[in-house]
């Protein structure tokens, strides 16, 4: 049966690890390599790199850390934030990512996803969505790292950018991101039961019973989250085994 | 010992390459046909469409290098896919090592197949010290049917060769360049054969 996954997320700038985390174990906390590494080690089953480095040397960095974690790191692994061409993603997956995420530039630029599934493969190309559901009770596309709101619906953006070739959804709720409180399950719920592709559901988790409501609640194909790991308020471990006691799914 | 990877238009060549530096076993990647003749191993690899990769290989000959050599040889993915005798993806006609046909997975399951997932009723050396159902990573469309040469079972909405293995033609649907530990000790256990 195929498993539920749990995707740790890092923030990257300039080639580092934004966040800081409490691994006493690390040579060096913002070294994402050695980071990456050592969740792979512990059971993470996928990784997500998500770049916010805005220096003219990003391109340069960004593939330079690609590929350190492409030699040293046995699980798959995506690369986002402010990819925005063909040339762009070709950069990423000749250095070694297994897929790339994109985002604001994937609105702005209609055919984009189109292209990038035409040219690498739908399997490589997930569709990143920051959402925030406002007072008319309506979940709405926000773009640039959730500053600019649009007036595209989320369910109806996800649908548009499947048809055109995304393979996958990474569905952020802003109004849940940060807040430990729980993923958004009816948005999630939504999403991951209307599309025919695999929904990838990031932003609140806090607990481990929040893992395991996304995926039996909102049937979520994978649970992603930053700072609770990179604390170790929950451990990889720990949470499969908890997932794997309540009969969900997970790779032991 | 030399291993050869047969470069193609396919992709994800870096990551086997990588996974096979990561085991102390460096590889070469070539669509030279004397070189891949000499190699003592050869892998196969590919993410990417059959119909057009089998047109690459038929263009340049590497189809009858293929099915000539006597090496062990591991396709992986669409490598595996190119191996049997006939897939649904562009209706094309494919290397006839495997006697098995590639069909795509049914409307009603999402796809691709992304994840993690059991290989069950593991047979032979290549997965040897692999016990119960190890886990593998998989990213797939198309399916290659269960058939004699089947040595390994995984059921995404039905059965499918997950492993098949022929004299010293061996495939894997998976890709063990990125299934942690389960997948190095695979490639390890090829490069024993």
């Amino acid at each position: 049966m195929l498993t539920k996954r749990i995707i740790p997320c890092l923030d990257i700038k300039d080639g580092r690890t934004v966040k800081g985390t409490n691994f006493v174990q690390l040579r060096d906390a913002g070294d994402p390599v050695e980071l990456a590494a050592l969740y792979a080690s512990q059971g993470a089953d996928e990784l997500v790199f998500l770049d916010i480095t805005a220096t003219h040397e990003r391109r340069k960095t960004l593939s330079e850390l690609v590929s350190k974690v492409a030699r040293q790191v046995n699980i798959p692994f995506t690369v986002g934030g402010g990819i925005s061409s063909v040339d762009d993603v070709y950069l990423l997956l000749q250095n070694g990512a297994d897929k790339i995420s994109v985002n604001t530039a994937a609105v702005k630029n209609p055919a984009l996803v189109g292209e990038l599934a035409k040219e690498f493969g739908s399997q490589c190309v997930v569709l990143a969505i920051d959402t925030r559901q406002e007072g008319d009770g309506e979940w709405y596309v926000y773009l640039t790292g959730g500053r600019t709101k649009t007036d595209l619906k989320c369910i109806d953006w996800a649908k548009q950018a499947v048809d055109a070739g995304a393979g996958e959804i990474l569905l952020t709720s802003m109004n849940h991101d940060g807040t430990k409180s729980g993923f958004a399950l009816s948005i999630t719920r939504q999403l991951a039961t209307q599309l025919p592709v695999p929904v990838i559901a990031s932003g609140g988790g806090g607990t481990m019973q929040h893992f395991a409501d996304v995926f039996n609640e909102a049937a979520a194909d994978a649970a992603l989250a930053a700072s609770v790991f990179h604390f170790k308020e929950i451990g990889i471990p720990e949470l499969k085994k908890f997932l794997a006691d309540k009969n969900i799914p997970v790779r032991k | 010992m030399s291993t050869a990877i047969v470069k193609y238009n396919a992709g994800n060549i870096q990551s086997v390459l990588f996974a096979m530096e990561r085991i102390g076993a460096p590889a070469m990647v070539t669509d030279d046909p004397e070189l891949i003749r000499k190699a003592d191993k050869v892998i196969f690899p590919g993410v990417g469409e059959a119909s057009s990769a089998m047109k690459y290989l038929r263009e340049r000959n590497l189809d009858e290098v293929l099915r000539s050599l006597k090496q062990p040889v591991l396709g992986i993915c669409l490598g595996m896919q190119l191996m049997c005798r006939h897939s649904e993806e562009g209706d094309t006609a494919c290397l006839g090592l495997f006697d098995t046909m590639v069909r795509k997975f049914d409307q009603g399951l999402k796809t691709p197949q992304i994840g993690w997932n059991q290989a069950a009723s593991v047979k032979g050396k290549l997965f040897e010290g692999l016990t119960g159902s190890p886990y593998f990573y998989f990213v797939h469309s198309y399916y290659a049917g269960l058939c004699d040469e089947t040595v390994a079972v995984t059921e995404y909405g039905i059965n499918f060769s997950s492993a098949l293995q022929k004299d010293n033609f061996y495939g894997v649907q998976f890709h063990p360049e990125k299934s942690a530990e389960a997948g190095q000790r695979l490639l390890q256990n090829f490069l024993n054969l």
